[in-house]
């Protein structure tokens, strides 16, 4: 299908039993053809102005304001025209086999049986996808997955293709497959509205960047060197990854001191191969590796929350005091959260109350703090995060980068002295990239133990003191 | 963990017979064994079951492995009937103490367990010779089934092995948050509450998700469907139907000649 030119005039959205705007005061014209990076602060309404533009916004969801049309139609009459693929590769695929996967869309839009499988070969062959029909999509990697959620959109031939942070669950490798997917993929006369903080990655597949302002309207509009040029500083310190502006790493002020806990020939059959190493006082340590080498395992197993399968994980006398000849995976909770803190990669999984404050108080209550105590950590952590304007919020209403420096704030209350994260700038923007840096090098360097398994090359470059690589099986 | 896999050799003459034809003949044979309280039909009903089982293309200790929870609760059951039930007619078999076992209460017993096997086996042996989405499939195009409703269903079944995984790191991220439950059943049973309700939150906002992504490509459409892969209802899946009936019927008919039926009702 051709066309796939976008025009929005004044346009604004309410979400209903919102009251803030989304989104508000937006003009814009996209012509069809043009690749377009859509960027903006935390807030400032990308992904609602990608639900507009897809149709997902039924009338009776919220109150709009001013137009929004696709080739000068409503998008909700428009939806053949458009393709969108989220963030999460688990909770867009729809089908047990991969094939299938691409044909639903087909099927929807009646398209005669004949014509179906042709086209689903046709967009599996487009997107680089190297398995037969029948690979069952729970078989893919994240990256495979979302190749598959994009060709299930570009089956459909859309005039408009939108893809809204379709990397920002994968790590490196994964990440790459797909943007060269997108990269090969695309007709000329496709128009692309691409939404990603990753700037530098992004830059390749558009010839066009626009700047959502948080307040409302656009800001900037242009090629991405006008762009970065006029407004390349301020997107940065909002927390977008604009090139060029690097962050200077935190090195150690100190040596590291005692040993904190040591792991022996530690590993679980058929996630994680023997592994040694320590981990002292006063020091970051990253842990890397491949897909599939047991990262997260290993994150498990030192945390205390995983019986390892072989070998053992001792604490010294410095970290659990007369517990010492016990192993962590075996000490009351309490106990445990005491003297290691677990940062999870997922940080929904950790959240336990109703607020963010009581979540925050929870651990210091549960480690029997006086109530007096617990009021003054958790008020001192809530200013130190940025946490406090959403001291009443549900956990569960935060944004990604406001659930991490939560999930980050629990782990701390009880103060550990050793503290273990599982990819904790994963999809993060620059902005709580560089809190997290500070503030582990912050803890690092008043004593603290922090391993952080990772991906993320700039963060093991801005903040760790040792690197311990994983192989695979 | 929860096993939905398929696990019939493929190509198994039965097997491949339309989905909605083997859940259509597995209900007609259970539904007729219904209709009796004696053990002789349901003994039939077995042997017929378990003689057609390579038809299928099961093997045995295969089924047997998927039975399991059945094989537990007919232990559970027989246990119970055979100790505590009030009805001791007929002979004494056994009376140590309190332990009283009579031929009658024994009877009654092994009548309740083979029912519970011949009833519930011939749907253990569909579901593990069909593949979901053919099973979807031929709901939509053979039983004219919504496909809102089949395809709906399908995609939430997907999601069914994820919540094992996510039961336990949700558990492992309360324990690292300090809360365990130790040896009190009371603290248990609320960790185990709040762990459920947390499991239930995350698949009620993955579903949403999942619901978007559907419509977005399409899936609300007005357009009416096409079908990717052709389910077909044919002579053969007719004859397992009919097959199944008969088959039930003479098991039924065995009994009343020997004399043994006990009509359900009446």
């Amino acid at each position: 299908m051709v066309g796939g030119g976008v025009l929005l005039r004044g346009f604004g959205w309410r979400h209903a039993g919102r009251r803030a705007w989304a989104l508000r005061g937006v003009d814009l014209r996209v012509e069809a053809g043009e690749r377009v990076l859509l960027l903006g602060p935390s807030g400032a309404g990308k992904s609602t102005l990608l639900s507009a533009l897809a149709g997902l916004l039924p009338d009776d969801s919220g109150e709009q304001e001013g137009t929004v049309e696709i080739d000068g139609l409503d998008p909700r009459k428009a939806r053949e025209r458009v393709g969108i693929v989220f963030q999460d590769p688990q909770s867009q695929l729809v089908m047990a086999r991969s094939g299938d996967d691409v044909a639903f869309g087909l099927e929807n839009r009646g398209v005669p049986t004949e014509e179906i499988w042709p086209r689903v070969d046709e967009a599996l062959r487009r997107v680089g996808f190297p398995y037969p029909r029948d690979r069952s999509t729970a078989a893919l990697s994240g990256g495979e997955q979302q190749r598959l959620a994009l060709a299930g959109a570009l089956a459909l031939r859309p005039g408009l293709l939108l893809l809204d942070e379709p990397t920002a669950n994968l790590d490196p490798d994964g990440a790459a497959l797909v943007r060269g997917a997108v990269a090969g993929a695309l007709d000329a006369d496709t128009t692309l509205i691409l939404v990603e903080h990753r700037v530098a990655e992004a830059l390749p597949l558009v010839d066009r960047v626009v700047v959502l302002e948080p307040g409302g309207g656009v800001r900037a509009d242009g090629t991405p060197d006008a762009v970065f040029a006029a407004h390349g500083a301020a997107l940065a310190a909002e927390g977008v990854w604009v090139p060029g502006h690097p962050i200077a790493p935190r090195r150690a002020t100190a040596t590291p001191g005692d040993v904190l806990l040591t792991a022996d020939r530690l590993g679980l059959p058929s996630r994680l191969g023997p592994t040694d190493l320590a981990v002292r006082a006063g020091e970051a340590l990253a842990v890397r590796g491949p897909n599939g080498a047991g990262k997260s395992t290993l994150a498990l197993l030192l945390g205390g929350l995983l019986k390892p399968g072989t070998g053992r994980v001792t604490a010294s006398v410095e970290l659990a005091g007369a517990d010492h000849r016990t192993p962590p995976h075996r000490w009351r909770a309490p106990a445990l959260a005491r003297r290691i803190g677990s940062v999870f990669q997922d940080p929904e999984h950790q959240f336990v109350t109703g607020t963010v404050f009581d979540e925050l108080a929870l651990g210091p209550r549960r480690t029997g703090q006086p109530e007096a105590t617990v009021r003054e950590t958790t008020t001192e952590l809530l200013d130190r995060l940025r946490l406090t304007r959403l001291a009443a919020a549900n956990p569960y209403t935060l944004s990604g980068g406001e659930a991490r420096r939560l999930s980050v704030a629990t782990a701390l209350a009880t103060a550990p002295r050793l503290l273990i994260c599982d990819e904790p700038t994963f999809g993060q923007d620059r902005r709580t990239w560089r809190e997290l840096v500070d503030l582990f090098a912050d803890l690092r360097d008043a004593g603290h133990g922090v391993v952080t398994v990772t991906h993320d090359l700039d963060f093991v470059a801005a903040v760790a003191d040792r690197t311990v690589t994983l192989e695979r099986g | 963990m929860i096993s939905i896999e398929p696990v019939a050799v493929p190509g198994a003459p039965l097997a491949r017979r339309n989905p909605v034809a083997k859940v259509a003949a597995a209900l007609v044979f259970s539904f007729t064994l219904l209709a009796t309280l004696d053990p002789v039909a349901p003994a039939i009903a077995i042997a017929v079951e378990l003689a057609v089982l390579p038809l299928f293309g099961v093997r045995y200790r295969v089924l047997a492995r998927r039975a399991l929870p059945l094989l537990l609760s007919a232990t559970g059951i027989l246990v119970t009937l055979v100790l505590f039930a009030a009805d001791q007619s007929g002979r004494v078999l056994l009376d140590v103490g309190p332990v009283l076992v009579s031929t009658g209460v024994l009877r009654t017993a092994l009548g309740l367990v083979l029912r519970i096997f011949a009833v519930a086996l011939p749907g253990v042996i569909v579901f593990a010779t069909t593949d979901p989405t053919d099973l979807a499939d031929a709901l939509i195009q053979n039983a004219k089934a919504p496909a809102r409703f089949a395809i709906g269903a399908l995609a939430a079944f997907r999601l069914v092995p994820l919540l094992g995984q996510e039961w336990q790191m949700i558990s492992m991220a309360r324990r690292a948050r300090g809360v365990d439950a130790g040896r009190n059943p009371v603290a248990k049973l609320r960790l185990f509450t709040s762990t459920a309700f947390a499991l239930l939150v995350g698949a009620i906002r993955r579903g949403t998700r999942l619901a978007v992504a559907m419509d977005a490509r399409g899936f609300d459409g007005d357009t009416p469907r096409t079908v990717a892969r052709r389910q077909r209802f044919g002579l053969a899946d007719a004859l397992l139907i009919a097959g199944s009936a008969a088959l039930a019927g003479a098991a039924l008919t065995t009994s009343v000649l020997l004399g043994t039926f006990r009509p359900l009702i009446g």
